[in-house]
């Protein structure tokens, strides 16, 4: 694939954005151009990926000099797990931008005008191959997420934004002291040139900011009141899009440029993300709300992640790109439910809600399917990345398996009492006969995510085996992807 | 008969325009009618200043080898080009920020020759290269300042403000003088680089220091760095808002390339010391300047502590004391002095707007009843932060880049927290801004005079700050350039 595709991919919705903001197009109009520049991203994405080859290294690549002082360029490229992230992100903000279009939002060119910077900037963050620009593109990311969330957020959306904006900025500042000494010691910024580095500060540095984004165990203090406060399409982006950044950031840079650092905090990491693991799926069963439990098994899901990276073997690198895109799908899909049942009761509370499933079939069928897509079934893809996962940790340490293990059981104890709590048991307070079933236009949205998902469940080799040259995913890891 | 030096007209042009601008602005003050004072007086300060920036790129561009000029007074190099430039930049955006900042007639004449007097005293300043000649530019530049301070005396703070920076700039004139007399007591020269060459010899001498930590404390006064800075908010606060934009702007600049070049021509033998000098005094302002912008409500007293916040952050990459440092301190002065600029003429338009001084609860809501200027302070404000698309992002980069260089990387980490602090008071602004629309300030559907010229200041602003960020190369050659003309 060429360049061009690539740096397209970036910039097609960030020039959008601009013209959404500067011209005074009529407000309903706002959400059919968003709409529109996403599908076409999504067709730009459907041929990068028919002309990718995945026994080739980097690909769609494109290089210019920015600053060479410090040895800095605009230097993009895809590898086949980015393109697959890269896919997920593209996919997943089409579907929460044509959702917000059909919820109507106020002031909606400044809405729609975000919602594409910040797809530009994800997609940025997951080809830039120089580290400046993949940490502007990264701090890109938090303007549109904080006006988001704002604006359009619920009624407790200043203390998100005041907690998602401190944490996010706290990791990424020492991201960008550590991006510094780095790329000083290199003499260069560039992600492909330089080698790797055994300070195990800076490597610090990198796994704080990313663990805060994805967030793991114990940097979550921002994700209940976020994920509750922000619009439901901007938690389904938070959750099942930009959580991937840190686990991107994870595998890209600390994993593959500080190899030594990797294997001597690999058993704190793992412990953290074991944690993660079994105390978010607790919270997730805990949690009183749709999105409390959605947010928590989001941790959970994190740290499940978090334990295959580390693993820092084939079955584990390829499980975390296979998981990655999973739970982005389920939990984007999810969270847009989440929206449409809010929108219907005007609550998330469990218990205001119940017994949704009587006369709406389609509701009920849908989120019966993701919840047990979610619970990771045998036979489906997240039971796929699971247990490559698994298989992964297992070779380090039976132990963790065990943990992981333990953890979908306490998955599928999350996901049934949520669909239980919202489709069956008594008929809920707040659910009233207005409450009519998904209509055609959600079901547009949400049909097509879950059709994504349960086609990588027929085939999750589609991803697994095709996220690294060769499926030698350690290998290719410790030549830094070159 | 005395020998008179052969002067370089063309290396003093730069300077001499802005004051031609000026004098032309007050005499026609005087003979024309009230009616066109204001459009001519600011036409010639404008044209002057306009004049100076071309002429300083012109002697930029003629100038790859620094030189001594006028029996070495002033030097001819492009450090001092460069800082000509911004502040003929920064001068011609106050001008229009002030256009319609008066109400009143008489004083337009002197308020536009003033500011170019005080720009060409500051052009002046950043090329001396003598210790008289670098006081003479020092109170030139001040005296003007304080007289525009004071300028609007319908203005209740207008007065005050004047009064505070004659008396406290006075003191830190004073300290500065004195710090010269023991450099030239201690060296017995009065040229920068015969101090230097004298030094070597004194190296650690008590009274070369005392001299040296005077100078600074007299150049922190005028760069608002912590703890020289108490003036500073009240001043910012109380002057009209134009002049408080240029003063963020401007004297920043030449405070700061005068440190530079002070510190690395007079004192290369004492680098040590005013190292880890400055290095203090980055630390304090970064703590000071963010602390106390945390609990502010009126924005021009916010600016202010964050301006002293920046200065900490530009006093980095001096005591980083390499050719990267001085490289990184002239690329930040370009994005910072166009936001902090911008900044203020927003702040400037909303209080045309509303009659009353902007506090964050006056911001309510503006970013969605005035778009354009909204949305600029928001950008300026996550500029301010470090984020993109702001070029601050790079000037931090390269600030943080040079202390890595000189091994001071603890520096980092302070310019890093100081950075998660800032975060909170910023975005406080563009909370107020579009979050916050409960209040409503404006009546709706009205809309305050259209003021070209200030709207047109804040597009160029807004076009630097942006501009800085994506053409970092060609910047960072004139930055480089300029950084040459000093012995690293």
């Amino acid at each position: 694939m060429s360049g061009w595709l690539t740096t397209t991919l970036i910039f097609l919705p960030l020039a959008a954005a601009l013209v959404l903001w500067v011209v005074p197009w009529p407000s309903l109009w706002a959400g059919s151009i968003a709409t529109l520049v996403a599908l076409v991203e999504v067709g730009l994405w459907i041929v990068g990926l028919s002309n990718f080859d995945f026994d080739g290294g980097i690909q769609g690549e494109q290089q210019h000099t920015w600053f060479s002082d410090l040895g800095v360029s605009y230097h993009v490229g895809l590898y086949g797990f980015s393109l697959w992230l890269v896919g997920l992100t593209i996919v997943c903000t089409a579907a929460a931008i044509a959702y917000a279009w059909w919820a109507g939002r106020d002031r909606s060119r400044a809405y729609f005008g975000l919602m594409l910077f910040l797809l530009g900037a994800v997609v940025g963050v997951f080809t830039s191959q120089d580290l400046v620009l993949f940490y502007a593109f990264f701090e890109g990311m938090l303007i549109p997420l904080y006006v988001l969330i704002g604006v359009w957020g619920g009624a407790d959306r200043t203390r998100a934004t005041y907690t998602f904006v401190i944490y996010t900025m706290a990791g990424s500042l020492l991201m960008l002291a550590a991006i510094v000494v780095f790329g000083l010691s290199q003499g260069t910024f560039d992600l492909i040139e330089s080698g790797t580095d055994d300070s195990s500060w800076v490597f610090l540095g990198f796994v704080v900011a990313f663990a805060i984004k994805a967030p793991i165990f114990p940097f979550h203090g921002w994700l209940p009141v976020t994920y509750r406060e922000s619009p439901p399409e901007v938690s389904a982006l938070l959750s099942g899009v930009i959580s991937k950044v840190g686990a991107y950031g994870l595998l890209r840079i600390a994993i593959a440029k500080f190899p030594e650092p990797a294997q001597d905090f690999q058993v704190p990491l793992l412990v953290l993300a074991g944690v993660g693991l079994v105390y978010g799926s607790l919270l997730a069963f805990r949690a009183p709300d749709v999105r409390g439990v959605i947010a928590y098994s989001s941790l959970a899901q994190m740290g499940l992640i978090t334990l295959g990276l580390f693993a820092l073997n084939d079955q584990g690198f390829d499980g975390a790109v296979l998981q990655m895109v999973v739970h982005g799908l389920l939990s984007t899909t999810l969270f847009l439910i989440a929206g449409g049942i809010e929108r219907r009761t005007s609550t998330g509370e469990f218990a205001r809600l119940g017994g949704m499933a009587h006369g709406r079939p389609a509701l009920a069928t849908v989120l019966m399917t993701t919840g047990i897509i979610a619970l990771a079934v045998p036979g489906s893809a997240a039971f796929a990345g699971e247990f490559l996962i698994l298989l992964g940790v297992f070779d380090t340490g039976w132990g963790w398996a065990v943990v992981g293990a333990v953890a979908i059981v306490l998955a599928a104890m999350y996901m049934l009492r949520l669909i239980s709590a919202v489709l069956h048991q008594g008929r809920g307070p707040a659910v009233t006969d207005a409450a009519l079933d998904l209509r055609p236009a959600e079901l547009g949205i949400i049909v097509p995510l879950l059709a994504c998902v349960l086609a990588l469940s027929a085939w999750p080799a589609g991803i697994s085996e095709r996220a690294f040259p060769g499926d030698r995913a350690a290998q290719v890891v410790e030549a830094q992807f070159k | 008969m005395i020998d008179t030096p052969s002067i370089d007209w063309l290396a003093l042009s730069p300077v001499l325009a802005p004051l031609a601008g000026a004098g032309i602005a007050l005499l026609l003050s005087v003979v024309l009618p009230y009616g066109v004072r204001r459009a001519v007086a600011a036409f010639f300060g404008a044209l002057g200043l306009l004049v100076g920036l071309i002429l300083a790129a012109y002697v930029y561009w003629k100038s790859p080898d620094a030189q001594g000029i006028v029996a070495d007074a002033a030097r001819r190099d492009r450090l001092a080009s460069l800082a000509q430039m911004m502040i003929a930049g920064a001068g011609i955006l106050t001008v229009g920020i002030a256009y319609r900042d008066q109400p009143r007639q008489e004083h337009v004449g002197e308020y536009f020759a003033l500011l170019a007097t005080a720009a060409a005293g500051m052009m002046f300043m950043v090329s001396a290269s003598n210790l008289m000649t670098l006081f003479l530019g020092l109170e030139w530049f001040s005296i003007s300042l304080y007289v525009l301070c004071a300028i609007d005396i319908e203005l209740e703070t207008s007065l005050e403000s004047g009064l505070k920076y004659l008396i406290v700039g006075s003191f830190g004139s004073a300290i500065l003088l004195f710090g010269f007399a023991l450099v030239y007591g201690a060296t017995g020269a009065l040229e920068l680089g015969a101090i230097g060459e004298a030094g070597r010899a004194l190296e650690h001498d008590s009274m070369l220091l005392l001299g040296l930590a005077m100078v600074l404390t007299g150049l922190g006064f005028k760069a608002s760095a912590a703890p020289f800075h108490q003036w500073t908010p009240d001043v910012y606060q109380g002057s009209p808002t134009p002049v408080t934009a240029f003063m963020s702007a401007a004297t920043k600049v030449t405070a700061l390339v005068v440190m530079l070049r002070v510190l690395n021509t007079a004192f290369p033998a004492q680098e040590d010391f005013w190292s880890a000098a400055v290095a203090g005094i980055a630390v304090a302002s970064l703590a000071i300047g963010n602390l106390a912008a945390l609990v502010q409500r009126n924005v021009k007293r916010m600016l202010a502590y964050s301006s002293v916040s920046h200065a900490g952050f530009m006093l980095i990459p001096i005591a980083a004391a390499n050719e990267l440092g001085g490289q990184a301190l002239l690329y930040y002065l370009i994005p910072y002095g166009a936001a902090s600029l911008g900044a203020f003429a927003i702040v400037a338009a909303r209080e045309r707007e509303l009659r009353q001084p902007v506090t964050l609860d006056n911001l309510s809501g503006m970013g969605w009843e005035r778009p354009f200027l909204g949305f600029s302070l928001a950008l300026f404000a996550f500029a301010f932060i470090g984020l993109p698309p702001g070029g601050l992002f790079m000037g931090k980069l390269f600030a943080f880049s040079a202390a890595v260089d000189a091994d001071m990387t603890w520096l980092v980490i302070v310019g890093v927290v100081a950075t998660a602090v800032s975060v909170y008071y910023y975005l406080a602004i563009v909370r107020s801004l579009y979050m916050r629309t409960e209040l409503r300030l404006v009546p709706a559907g009205g809309a305050p005079p259209r003021e070209l010229l200030l709207t047109a200041s804040v597009v160029v602003t807004l076009a630097i700050v942006v501009g800085s960020f994506v053409f970092v190369q060609p910047l960072l050659d004139l930055a480089g350039n300029a950084a040459d003309s000093l012995r690293f």
